[in-house]
């Protein structure tokens, strides 16, 4: 697989490690008042698409950066590939 | 001498004769030849022997969809198993022996399978060897296992390498027939970087094979012609002996080149064969059609092949398999073969065309409307019976028959990301279907066009739009002229009244099979492969697997498309393991890092451990120890006399700076260091979200901004990788950096009483560190040396008065031998990993064993360390009720209470009295070793509230091992539980 990456363009997906959903950028808030639900579905809830998701790979074998990855999971087409701190900056939620 | 079979022409160099031997017989062929075709050439029919029913096999084909003719090819460490003869090149002293059989091909005893057929049938092994049940394992199983498979390994280490590469196009043409020459050729007339790729040795396709002309050139000239042209081209890399083994992702193709197996032997210093990576733009798939035979009685004996294979030993090799050829067709290609035969004065005994409109000709008998119901030839064709519509039987005599059911076009490629082919009716074949690997495109035949002139078009107009979505400028340019014949066939898969009639020739899959699928419900087509095993051998099914389905299709009264296909997937054809592996085997399989002091260690005899990629020095053995306790026993207890020094490089360093470094470390560590003062370490542990304990590790505060952070040697890339994610995905608003020094620095513990006097000796003067000046769990930077910049750390894993002294790497042999000769005058030690495991455990500090993945920091005896009142990785989820319940494991120590017994790790508890079972469990055993100290075997171990069961007497039982002792439960400090020696 070829991962476009935003600042490097075309890479092999070999140099990446895979992690998961992106969703885990969405981390509750550890003082809100169902804060232990709210941690227990965000560690062991994952929606499983036949289609695009949202994915988080880690460039290990280049500049180290966390990547948001849109990929198709029947087809493998790549629609996005953004910098995960730049998509998490975006869609902040309390620290 | 030339070989019996021999004709005219052909495109093999007479000039070139060459030596082989066959099951040990010798016989010549010519350069250009295979193994099939110079064994045809000398009257060889027989080649090998079925896989189930041990029935005499010769080649059915001409290339690599060849079911029968396997051999193995060399012998010693080179040999090669399941070798299709079809498509070894000839090389003088080639030698190749059958397989399958014993004593001989000729006399082979398993042919008894073949008399008691009824009893192999589909799924027999389902059905019988069931009783008795004791039988199974000791008797059945190892004789079916020894009479399975066909080739042998040679057990010998495979001598040769083998390399991976990487390339780069804008346009991949796999095949180099018509199709693929002429897109090739476009392409790279108009600039386009192309790479063009055969299986076969000789460029051309079926150019090679066929009497065609092109631009009143034959085939074959053409195709020489325009392999020339690509090969003086700059843009254009031509590689035959190249299969491309599969289609993956984004337009990454890969290619399996045989450099040297049509040697004796590879090139000094050549890699045998490379997997190569192609990263195309775009794609076109060129790769042909492969014919399919007719299904009827005993249609498997040797001689009797798919006609397009007659054609191709006919036309490209000279070779004629017989002196008299039949042929059974259901449609016009198959009388190709008759013309083509008896143009090179080959006696074409019939024709059998079973469409009764077949096409007559002047030179050879048609039976139109006939069927083929008998052969017989055990060991080789001699004739065969023929039914015609008026009902009478005609014997003919062949040698050879070639069989045309139509043709297959190769959409394997097309499949290989998850699409299905599509059913046409007029050629009666799929073809590829609407959902293609994106930027692939077929053409010609593998298209289910058939003709040259189509296959000359479809190319040009397939490179027309590669080059289009590229956006390269081209002009259209004249195709040459060539024949352009359409199909004409009736389909027509198998004789229905045959008892006995192949389908799948290699895993001796016959019609029967098909309808005993049927009869037990298997009828979907996945069941109908894997409970008949039809398509699963070598072959993949290349000539039986539509047969199988329309045979299927015939009986559940269905149409073929109803039935549909299995999944193609890679490699297209069997690809050695060694070719994947590359250079990664043996002690290359993965890179060894060694540490700084690691040269120096091996002056000294260490013994190494492999930890992950890194050797580390596991013990120093002296003159005259001859058992490894000695040597650790030693290690610990001079360390904890005067002072050992130990290379602990390998553990991870992370470097973390900035204003908001402190509130990012209590982020990943559930306990504090916003308050840690400047100068000062902490230990500490990090959790996962769901709060099991992930590593643990000390954090030195060098200045405000500015930590260094330890992890251990097995965690130092995933804490790193987590420590990133956190920053970057979960606080990308902090003002932090990171980055990896665990290279950067050389890193040593100095243990014992003696440790400060020694370090001393090399501590520049200014830097004080006197007990009050540079307290425990103090940091600094410091010069050594004269004036080299170091880090120091007053941590200790060992327990005892302790250091660790960091210096930049390349200094870390001079420092290592520098301590080592100061410390003569302390009694220095050098000690490797048993030691330090066992003065840790000693200890009682957690390490890797602890921290196995279902632990918490409550199991650790951590508990109170999570703090409640900030946010950390883990800290919410570890409140939950399931991991805080009354009886949680804690880790506790372990005595035996008889000296001389041991502690197995792994070992489980359970409370004296209580059966030993796994609902009993109290707990298991997670380090241990011998403690010289102590003087008796010592463990750690989680125990169901262990904190509050000191002194118990337990049973500690492995009953795997047989092993039952009692056990006293201990504080896991069983050395200086004070911390005396820490803090002096």
């Amino acid at each position: 697989m070829l991962i476009h990456h935003p600042l490097l363009g075309p890479r092999d997906a070999s140099e990446f490690v895979y992690k998961g959903d992106a969703a885990l950028i969405h981390r509750p808030d550890w003082q809100s008042e169902d804060a232990q639900a709210q941690f227990a579905d965000y560690g062991y809830l994952r929606d499983n698409p036949a289609g695009p998701l949202r994915e988080l790979w880690f460039h290990e074998q280049g500049d180290r950066s966390w990547l948001v990855v849109t990929r198709d999971t029947t087809s493998h087409e790549i629609t996005s590939v953004e910098l995960a701190s730049d998509v998490a900056r975006r869609e902040a939620r309390a620290t | 001498m030339t070989g019996v079979n021999r004709l005219d022409g052909g495109l093999i160099d007479r000039t070139k004769p060459m030596r082989f031997t066959f099951d040990g017989i010798g016989f010549t062929g010519f350069e250009g030849d295979t193994l099939a075709s110079a064994l045809l050439a000398n009257d060889v029919r027989l080649m090998g022997r079925s896989f189930k029913y041990h029935r005499p096999r010769g080649p059915m084909t001409s290339g690599s969809e060849e079911p029968n003719a396997l051999v193995a090819l060399r012998s010693g460490a080179r040999k090669e198993p399941n070798t299709r003869a079809t498509t070894a090149e000839l090389f003088a002293g080639l030698s190749a022996t059958s397989q399958n059989r014993w004593p001989s091909l000729r006399w082979d005893a398993m042919a008894v399978n073949d008399r008691l057929s009824q009893f192999f049938a589909a799924g027999f092994y389902y059905k019988t060897f069931m009783w008795p049940a004791a039988f199974w394992e000791k008797v059945y199983e190892p004789i079916i296992r020894r009479a399975a498979g066909l080739g042998t390994l040679s057990h010998e280490p495979d001598p040769d390498s083998y390399d991976k590469g990487f390339l780069h196009c804008d346009l991949l043409v796999i095949g180099t027939g018509p199709s693929g020459l002429m897109a090739a050729l476009t392409a790279a007339r108009a600039g386009a970087d192309v790479i063009i790729a055969d299986e076969d040795f000789l460029p051309g396709g079926r150019l090679s094979a066929e009497t065609h002309m092109i631009e009143g050139q034959s085939g074959a000239a053409w195709a020489a012609a325009s392999v020339a042209e690509l090969q003086a081209l700059p843009n254009v890399r031509v590689m035959t002996r190249s299969t491309v083994i599969g289609a993956f992702d984004h337009g990454i193709y890969g290619v399996v080149e045989r450099v040297s197996d049509h040697l004796k032997e590879p090139f000094a210093g050549k890699p045998r064969q490379i997997l190569w990576r192609v990263y195309s733009k775009r794609a076109i798939l060129a790769a042909g059609a492969t014919e399919r035979p007719i299904v009827f009685e005993n249609n498997d004996r040797p001689g009797i092949m798919l006609a397009s294979a007659v054609r191709a030993y006919v036309n490209r090799w000279a070779v004629t398999p017989a002196r008299q050829v039949a042929i059974f067709t259901n449609n016009d290609d198959g009388h190709r073969t008759a013309r083509d035969l008896a143009a090179k004065g080959v006696d074409v005994t019939a024709v059998i065309d079973t469409r009764l409109d077949a096409p007559t000709s002047a030179d050879y008998q048609v039976i139109a409307g006939g069927v083929v119901v008998q052969t017989w030839g055990r060991l080789g064709l001699t004739q065969i019976e023929v039914r015609t519509p008026k009902g009478e039987s005609l014997r003919i005599p062949c040698g050879a028959l070639g069989v045309s059911g139509g043709w297959n076009p190769n959409v394997h490629l097309t499949c290989h990301q998850g699409a299905r082919p599509v059913w046409n009716d007029t050629i009666a074949a799929f073809v590829p279907g609407n959902s293609l690997p994106p930027g692939l495109i077929p053409t010609g035949a593998a298209d289910g066009a058939f003709s040259t002139y189509e296959a000359l078009s479809s190319g040009q107009k397939a490179a027309h739009v590669a080059l289009s979505d590229l956006g390269i400028p081209h002009k259209v340019s004249d195709l040459p002229e060539a024949e352009d014949a359409p199909v004409n066939i009736t389909p027509f898969w198998h004789v229905a009244s045959a008892k006995r009639a192949w389908v799948d020739q290699q895993n001796d899959v016959t019609a029967k099979d098909v309808q005993l699928a049927h009869q037990e419900n298997f009828v979907s087509v996945e069941h109908l492969k894997r409970y008949t095993t039809l398509g699963m051998a070598t072959d993949q099914g290349k000539t039986s697997n539509t047969a199988g389905l329309a045979i299927m299709a015939d009986i559940a009264g269905k149409s073929i498309p109803e039935v549909g296909t299995t999944m193609f997937r890679p490699p297209y054809t069997p690809t050695a393991i060694g070719v994947l592996a590359g250079r990664a085997r043996d002690e290359d399989f993965r890179p060894i890092r060694k540490t700084p002091s690691h040269v120096w260690a091996e002056e000294q005899g260490a013994v190494f451990v492999e930890v992950g990629m890194w050797l580390r020095a596991q013990w120093f053995p002296k003159p005259g120890e001859t058992h490894w306790r000695q040597s650790v026993d030693r290690e610990v207890l001079q360390t904890r006399k005067s002072v050992g020094i130990c290379d602990v490089t390998t553990l991870g360093k992370i470097d973390v700076q900035g204003t908001d470094a402190a509130a990012f470390l209590n982020k990943v560590y559930c306990n504090g260091f916003a308050q840690l003062p400047v100068g000062r370490t902490r230990y500490g542990l990090m959790l996962r979200e769901d709060a099991i304990a992930m590593d643990d590790g000390t954090a030195a505060r060098l200045a405000e901004d500015h930590f260094v952070v330890t992890t251990t040697t097995a965690n130092a890339v995933p804490v790193y990788r987590h420590m990133e994610f956190v920053r970057q995905c979960l606080f990308p608003d902090m003002d932090v950096q990171l980055i990896s020094t665990t290279e950067a620095w050389a890193q040593f513990a100095v243990a014992g009483p003696k440790s400060r006097a020694l370090l001393q000796q090399i501590i520049d003067p200014p830097f004080d560190i006197s007990n009050d000046a540079f307290p425990f769990m103090a940091c600094a930077e410091i010069t050594v040396t004269g004036g080299l910049r170091a880090r120091l750390f007053r941590i200790s894993f060992s327990g005892e008065l302790a250091f660790e002294i960091a210096v930049p790497t390349r200094y870390g042999d001079a420092l290592m031998r520098r301590m080592m000769d100061v410390g003569a005058g302390f009694d220095v030690v050098a000690y490797g990993t048993e030691a330090l495991s066992v003065m840790r455990i000693e200890k009682g500090h957690a390490a890797g064993n602890e921290l196995n993945g279902t632990t918490t920091a409550l199991n650790l005896g951590m508990g109170r360390m999570v703090s409640k009142k900030k946010d950390a990785i883990g800290s919410t989820l570890s409140e939950r009720e399931g991991l805080t319940e009354g009886d949680a494991l804690k880790l506790v120590g372990l005595k035996p209470v008889d000296p001389d017994h041991n502690v197995p790790a792994g070992a489980h508890l359970m409370t004296k009295g209580a059966t030993v079972s796994a609902a009993n469990d109290q707990g298991y055993v997670t380090s241990a070793c011998f403690s010289p100290n102590l003087g008796c075997h010592i463990g750690l171990a989680y125990l169901k509230s262990g904190d509050s069961r000191m002194g118990e007497i337990i049973r500690l039982v492995s009953p795997l091992t047989g092993v039952d002792h009692d056990v006293e439960v201990v504080s896991a400090h069983f050395v200086d539980p004070k911390g005396e020696r820490l803090r002096a």
